[in-house]
């Protein structure tokens, strides 16, 4: 049982793919403290995997949205204004580069798949922001997924580390812009889970493996404690916090050697 | 107890939508059996969450057909 109650709030989760996803558990987190969800899912592959997600939760809706798509996105919104008045938090939990981008030399990434990594890993939280802000009438928390590789170097992460970077960046330019209206946007730097995602990463397996060893804690992290800080996050115990990057990374991210 | 071979047909049946009779040892995963590259990783993702063990991205590649699966969990698993 949660102490936290989000009852009366509506959280917008972009990234559900399966149930290993950090969607996934930030979803379950927010929802068993009676958040009302919208879930997006990316194309017909893995509406399956939502539906049993949603299932779970009661009033939940659920919708397909491709981020390249300004058509689709602004429908996502309508539907979420039409059914629930307004929105509280989004949720954003989506990455994607291209196989062929994610190992090699990152000086040889082609103007497409920089372009496409940028696009649907960092300029979506902006143009998504955008969308979500008119809808949040009385404040709101908007959250994403980021990754060390954003300030220092994982071999293999290539355009990926840019695509964080810039997601970084504009977690702080939106959480200025935002403010006043009382919507905080900040972002979580998860270490390594393996999700469908992180398994596209060449050499995952070994990363996770170093971050165990070398981590404060010694360990890696679960899933759930992705869902956790977002919970707290999102909750007014987090009212305090806007355009951070918060580690939920057993501590990795301060050991030098 | 089920052995290691039924355990693994098992969660390709769940993970792949197939019928048991599909599963044969020779099956591969993409050619025979219909999986796409994420249904690959979600099996081999499911394999070391009941087995308890983790498979490397080198090693995932060589696992391309039920028996080498099988094989590989057999010599593997705890």
């Amino acid at each position: 049982m949660r102490s936290i109650n989000l009852r009366g709030k509506t959280a917008l989760v972009l990234g559900v793919a399966n149930k290993r996803s950090l969607a996934w558990a930030i979803a379950e987190a927010l929802g068993e403290a009676g958040c009302r969800l919208a879930m997006t899912y990316q194309g017909e592959r893995l509406q399956k995997n939502v539906s049993e997600l949603a299932a779970k939760h009661k009033n939940s809706l659920m919708m397909a949205l491709d981020v390249t798509s300004e058509e689709q996105a602004d429908g996502v919104f309508a539907a979420v204004k039409s059914r629930f008045g307004r929105l509280d938090y989004l949720i954003h939990s989506i990455a994607f580069a291209r196989r062929e981008d994610l190992e090699g030399e990152f000086r040889k990434t082609s103007r497409d798949g920089w372009r496409i990594a940028l696009d649907i890993s960092a300029f979506s939280l902006v143009s998504l922001s955008n969308r979500a802000a008119p809808l949040m009438t009385e404040g709101g928390s908007i959250l994403s997924l980021t990754f060390q590789a954003s300030q220092r170097v994982f071999p293999n992460y290539n355009v990926m580390g840019a695509a964080k970077a810039a997601l970084e960046y504009s977690t702080r330019q939106l959480a200025f812009e935002l403010g006043p209206k009382n919507i905080r946007v900040n972002t979580i730097s998860a270490g390594p889970v393996p999700t469908l995602s992180a398994r596209g990463i060449s050499g995952f397996s070994g990363m996770s493996a170093h971050h165990r060893k070398k981590s404060p804690l010694q360990r890696n992290i679960e899933p759930r404690e992705v869902g956790d800080t977002a919970l707290f996050l999102c909750s007014d115990m987090g009212s305090g916090i806007t355009g951070a990057t918060i580690y939920v990374d057993a501590g990795y991210h301060i050991i030098g050697l | 107890m089920a052995s290691v071979e039924e355990k693994v047909k098992h969660i390709i049946v769940e993970q792949l939508g197939v019928d048991e009779e599909e599963v044969k040892s020779e099956a591969s995963f993409v050619d025979d059996l219909g999986a796409d590259s994420l249904d690959v990783v979600e099996l081999v993702m499911a394999l070391e969450e009941e087995f308890g063990l983790e498979i490397s991205d080198e090693d995932a590649e060589k696992l391309t057909t039920v028996k080498q699966a099988v094989d590989f969990i057999s010599s593997h698993a705890k």
